[in-house]
């Protein structure tokens, strides 16, 4: 299964990025190999429309689950309507911590 | 002849000026007055008259899924982040939409079409013999009242003087009244945020070559950093209204006070004719 962690930085060991559209990082994790591979949001600066440009991404990648902050109306109604879950990380926790909790169903699910 | 009415700042008094302007103006020939502060129009407040009401739409693109193949390019194009491509279903997002036409153009199935969406209306309202006023009003929810501001100007077109009255700030609703305009009147007041969004108002209107002038609205007659902002700009003060009990209770009641004090009367009518001559127009 792959995952998506918003993120500061380009590794596991960043803090997760609070803001979906507008994270400077995505955060590819397959479990089944357990690698992580980070990509720039190229949207993180743009104007407008970040949430669902930002959920193409996803989509496009074939992610099925995302950890971060919150998310924008829009956002939540491209992610929903691709079905991919979205759960909520612990302030201030990594990627790797987050996705060690998301395993452990230590995290809440927002959609 | 086309005045902007601008102010950088909200609640300096624009519509205020506006409506006393245009009034004051329209007893000596004719004006159309319009209201291009799309997201909280108020003119019309100042004005009983029955009105007209025409719907403004923008195109939005309508997806044939039957021809379409979710190749995705759509979505990709849309820099407005209106369209995500699933691999079965198509999302559109419909007030991101800025109506560019580009999905439609871009699409190699030829499976996007275009609709109408309503998003507005446009007043229009004969208030006497000689002033017009024309308001744009978009809709509650909607995010973007550039169609709705350009419908409005569009449908003062063809009028020798129009007043347009913009919304505050110096944004995109503002440049788009601005634009094609001959004089820009910038309303401030007395406090240091009329002066910061003055400045700002003041950059907009330099960097778009258009002639301005001020107004200092609710002057406490202490306006030593304004009047040395303006010099320093090259911006002319064209007007101070104080800061009067009698003006505020008029217009707290919806009346206009150039109305119940003609001297003001007067004063919007030479200040109207001082533009006429800074544009080389004909009062």
């Amino acid at each position: 299964m792959k995952m998506c962690i918003t993120a500061k930085g380009d590794t596991p060991d960043a803090q997760v990025e609070e803001r979906f559209g507008r994270a400077p990082f995505f955060i590819f994790h397959e479990s089944e190999q357990d690698t992580y591979t980070a990509e720039t949001n190229v949207f993180a600066d743009a104007a407008g429309g970040v949430g669902p440009r930002s959920a193409q991404v996803l989509i496009d990648h074939g992610a099925t689950v995302l950890i971060t902050g919150q998310l924008g109306g829009n956002a939540r109604r491209a992610l929903e309507g691709a079905g991919i879950e979205v759960y909520q990380a612990v302030t201030g926790s990594t990627v790797r911590e987050a996705v060690t909790a998301y395993r452990e169903n230590r995290l809440n699910r927002i959609l | 002849m086309k005045i902007v009415v601008a102010s950088g700042k909200g609640g300096t008094g624009k519509s205020t000026f506006s409506a006393n302007f245009a009034w004051s103006i329209s007893r000596g020939r004719d004006v159309v007055l319009v209201d291009c502060d799309v997201e909280e129009p108020n003119l019309h407040l100042f004005f009983s008259a029955g009105k007209s009401e025409s719907g403004v739409t923008m195109p939005i693109p309508v997806f044939d899924t039957g021809k379409c193949d979710f190749c995705g390019k759509c979505g990709e194009f849309c820099r407005y982040g209106a369209i995500a491509v699933l691999p079965e279903k198509i999302m559109f997002f419909d007030d991101l939409c800025h109506s560019c036409g580009g999905c439609r153009i871009i699409c190699p199935k030829e499976a996007i079409s275009e609709t109408e969406r309503v998003i507005g209306k446009v007043w229009d309202a004969p208030v006497d013999e000689h002033l017009r006023l024309i308001t744009g009003v978009l809709d509650e929810g909607e995010p973007n009242g550039i169609p709705v501001i350009k419908a409005a100007k569009e449908a003062a077109e063809g009028n020798d003087l129009v007043i347009y009255d913009a919304s505050p700030g110096t944004a995109c609703p503002v440049i788009e009244t601005i634009e094609g305009s001959d004089y820009v009147v910038l309303v401030t007041e007395s406090t240091p945020f009329g002066l910061h969004d003055l400045r700002l108002a003041a950059e907009v209107v330099r960097k778009l070559c258009i002639p301005a002038g001020v107004v200092i609205n609710r002057s406490d007659g202490e306006d030593d950093e304004t009047e040395a902002f303006c010099r320093e700009a090259g911006l002319d003060i064209h007007m101070k209204i104080p800061f009067d009990r009698e003006i505020a209770r008029l217009q707290s009641r919806g009346d206009l006070f150039s109305v119940a004090m003609p001297e003001w009367q007067e004063r919007f009518f030479e200040l109207f004719e001082d533009i006429c001559i800074r544009t080389g127009g004909a009062p």
